[in-house]
């Protein structure tokens, strides 16, 4: 009997739970935006966050975007050539990397790089008492730690997915043309004459600045909201990579069906 | 970590982004040739467009010369209106007949200009009189079955 | 300016959610003088801090400093009072991603516009009032507990503040280091004619620099008394916090069932 009264009571423990989180994190968005204007006023502190969440990342998602380039590359001409057609391998490896790809993959990369970072670094801060100390020193942690991390990620993310694609498109080309011999006359202009700027270029940018948004939003959140123990920040950080690899995943879907599919 | 060195540092990672994202614009997308040009528009009316999409290319001879604007459905005589932007660079003649192609086989549909003889050319708003409406192959097979039925 | 007294706290109640931790408290911090809050661990020091820093509000009852009530200013006027305020936190709270000398320049950065070799000048003095100019360029994570603990108290004092709010200033620090905060506590009171709250549970060390003493039990002030009346007070609490005896008023055993009942397992 017992159970029969449990199970719909946890559902709605559950949803309620996360609808609350969901207003919360709406409402903290808010006041990171109204909070922004000390950022405006002085860049360099948003410089400083560019360094650690942008500069930092470049490593890891220009290696990756290579790699990606390069299977992508082989994967494809692979497959076309069964059709006869494996000189469009540069057409293939760029639409994928412009319209999916690229944003997803440099998000879900600057997820775990980046994102995690934010996060450990806000909730060691809180932990250690530094945000509770700014307070004390009438200054506004939101305007002076998150504000500023929240637009170096803005910023980032969308160039290092720039970054990513032309690696990617890079490592497309010295296989297709390269090492199986496309003629590089071909690849390129099959590619111009193929991926559209408004149609893939710039829906994949739009892609890259929602995931940025997303991620470094739930970023701070997650760190800013950490129970203030050395287990709260490991479980916070370990819930911002899980949050928003799902989020990149789920927002991707959603953004892709109204971009290429006109829903 | 040194303040100079850090906007150094921050300032190549920007530019590089920058760099990479106007690559992508250019060399990939190939924007330069794409929509600088300054266009006209023009109009045509098919009885059947078959898989003609917007944004399809206008070929003259093989050359892209503009790009599929709209499709609508004119619903007095029921046909379909296409409207599409030819570069100012490539003028048409007034007589210029109008015809929708596949590339290939099974590739994508596309029109296809053919310019008349006549001196005055179209201009803004023009209209293409002369068409000639895609192949549907259903209708192929069967008028190649009443053919065969009535020898 | 309102009377001798900075700070006072009028019947005070706060609960974190059904919690009650302060009930209908009590207390008034003169000027000029060092005072300390003791109580054993969790007893809502911490919380009274909070309160008198306007990061909590009370459930009932008023916090005044310096003749305004914190709990009923707005957001702009309470930024102005803070800036009146310095506080140590228990761990220091250094901010960790800053040397020294910025730690300790970051409030005349944030709220003044000082030129840098004012700002400097500024900084040396107070890292000099607690032996540490020669420290200036390391970072947060090559400082000894003592040492952090000291540039954080000139982090504190570096606005020149006319309220100083320690919180366990002796927690985790060896004896040198701690005779070394207590004379400083008392020391940079006087200097810079200032006020200062001291919340401890380190009886010994605190009595030998405060003024005054309020002990904190349960979310109510069980005594109160000049360090010399609180060594010398016979009541229970007092005389076994102060001697720290292991069993008295607050028991060694948490509440439980019978010793003997829970063994042999009958209460199950």
């Amino acid at each position: 009997m017992r159970a029969i009264i449990r199970i719909p009571a946890s559902i709605g423990h559950y949803v309620n739970d996360r609808l609350w989180r969901l207003g919360y994190a709406s409402r903290f968005l808010f006041i990171i935006l109204i909070q922004s204007g000390t950022c405006l006023i002085r860049p360099r502190l948003v410089l400083r966050e560019t360094y650690f969440i942008g500069v930092q990342s470049l490593i890891i998602i220009l290696v990756s975007g290579m790699f990606v380039g390069l299977v992508l590359g082989l994967q494809m001409y692979d497959t076309l050539e069964r059709f006869g057609s494996g000189e469009g391998v540069g057409t293939v490896v760029a639409l994928a990397l412009v319209r999916e790809l690229g944003p997803v993959l440099s998000a879900l990369l600057f997820a775990s790089r980046a994102g995690t970072a934010v996060t450990a670094e806000i909730g060691l801060m809180k932990t250690t008492e530094q945000l509770s100390a700014m307070e004390m020193m009438a200054i506004e942690p939101v305007a002076r730690v998150i504000a500023p991390r929240f637009w170096a990620g803005i910023i980032s993310l969308p160039l290092l997915t720039s970054m990513f694609n032309v690696m990617g498109i890079f490592g497309g080309y010295l296989v297709g043309v390269k090492l199986l011999g496309v003629d590089e006359g071909i690849f390129w202009s099959q590619m111009q004459a193929t991926v559209d700027f408004r149609e893939d270029v710039l829906n994949g940018i739009i892609k890259s600045v929602v995931f940025a948004v997303a991620v470094i939003m739930i970023a701070v959140f997650e760190g800013y909201n950490s129970p203030p123990t050395a287990e709260g920040v490991s479980a916070a950080t370990t819930r911002a990579v899980v949050t928003s690899s799902l989020a990149i995943l789920a927002l991707d879907f959603v953004l892709t069906a109204f971009m290429f599919r006109g829903i | 970590m040194n303040r100079t060195v850090m906007d150094i540092w921050v300032g190549i990672f920007v530019a590089i982004g920058i760099g990479a994202t106007v690559f992508v614009a250019l060399r990939v997308a190939n924007l330069a040739s794409s929509t600088s040009e300054a266009t006209y528009q023009v109009t045509a009316e098919f009885s059947n467009i078959g898989g003609l999409k917007v944004r399809a290319p206008v070929k003259s001879a093989g050359v892209v010369v503009g790009r599929v604007t709209d499709i609508t459905l004119d619903t007095q005589k029921y046909v379909a209106m296409v409207s599409m932007n030819l570069e100012q660079r490539y003028p048409f003649s007034q007589d210029t007949s109008a015809s929708i192609l596949t590339s290939g086989l099974l590739g994508e549909q596309y029109v296809g200009l053919e310019s008349g003889a006549e001196s005055e050319n179209l201009t803004d708003g023009g209209k293409i009189t002369l068409t000639s409406s895609a192949l549907v192959l259903e209708s192929l097979i069967s008028e190649f079955l009443l053919d065969k039925a009535s020898e | 300016m309102s009377g001798s007294n900075l700070i006072e706290v009028q019947s005070v109640s706060f609960a974190y959610d059904q919690r009650p931790v302060l009930k209908n408290i009590n207390l008034v911090v003169p000027r000029g003088k060092v005072v300390s809050i003791m109580g054993g661990s969790g007893c809502g020091k911490t919380t009274l801090l909070r309160l008198i820093g306007g990061q909590l509000k009370p459930s009932s009852g008023s916090v005044k400093v310096d003749g305004e009530s914190v709990e009923t200013l707005s957001a702009s006027q309470l930024t102005r009072l803070r800036r009146k305020m310095g506080m140590l936190f228990q761990m220091g709270a250094l901010f960790t991603d800053l040397n020294v000398y910025e730690n300790i320049a970051f409030q005349m950065r944030e709220h003044t516009d000082l030129p840098e070799a004012i700002i400097y000048d500024l900084v040396m003095m107070k890292l000099h009032a607690v032996g540490l100019h020669g420290a200036y360029k390391l970072m947060p994570s090559e400082l000894s507990g003592g040492m952090a603990r000291r540039v954080a108290l000139a982090r504190a004092i570096a606005l020149d503040p006319m309220l100083i709010m320690y919180d366990e200033p002796f927690a985790g620090l060896d004896p040198i280091s701690l005779g070394v905060i207590g004379i400083l506590i008392r020391k940079l009171n006087d200097a810079l004619g200032a006020t200062s709250i001291v919340v401890t549970h380190d009886v010994q060390e605190s009595l030998k620099i405060v003024d005054y003493v309020y002990m904190v039990s349960d979310g109510v002030v069980v005594a109160e008394g000049t360090a010399e009346e609180i060594r010398s007070s016979t009541l229970p609490f007092v005389h076994q916090f102060v001697w720290g005896e292991t069993d008295g008023p607050v028991a060694f055993h948490y509440p439980s069932e019978s010793y003997s009942d829970l063994l042999l397992g009958r209460t199950l």
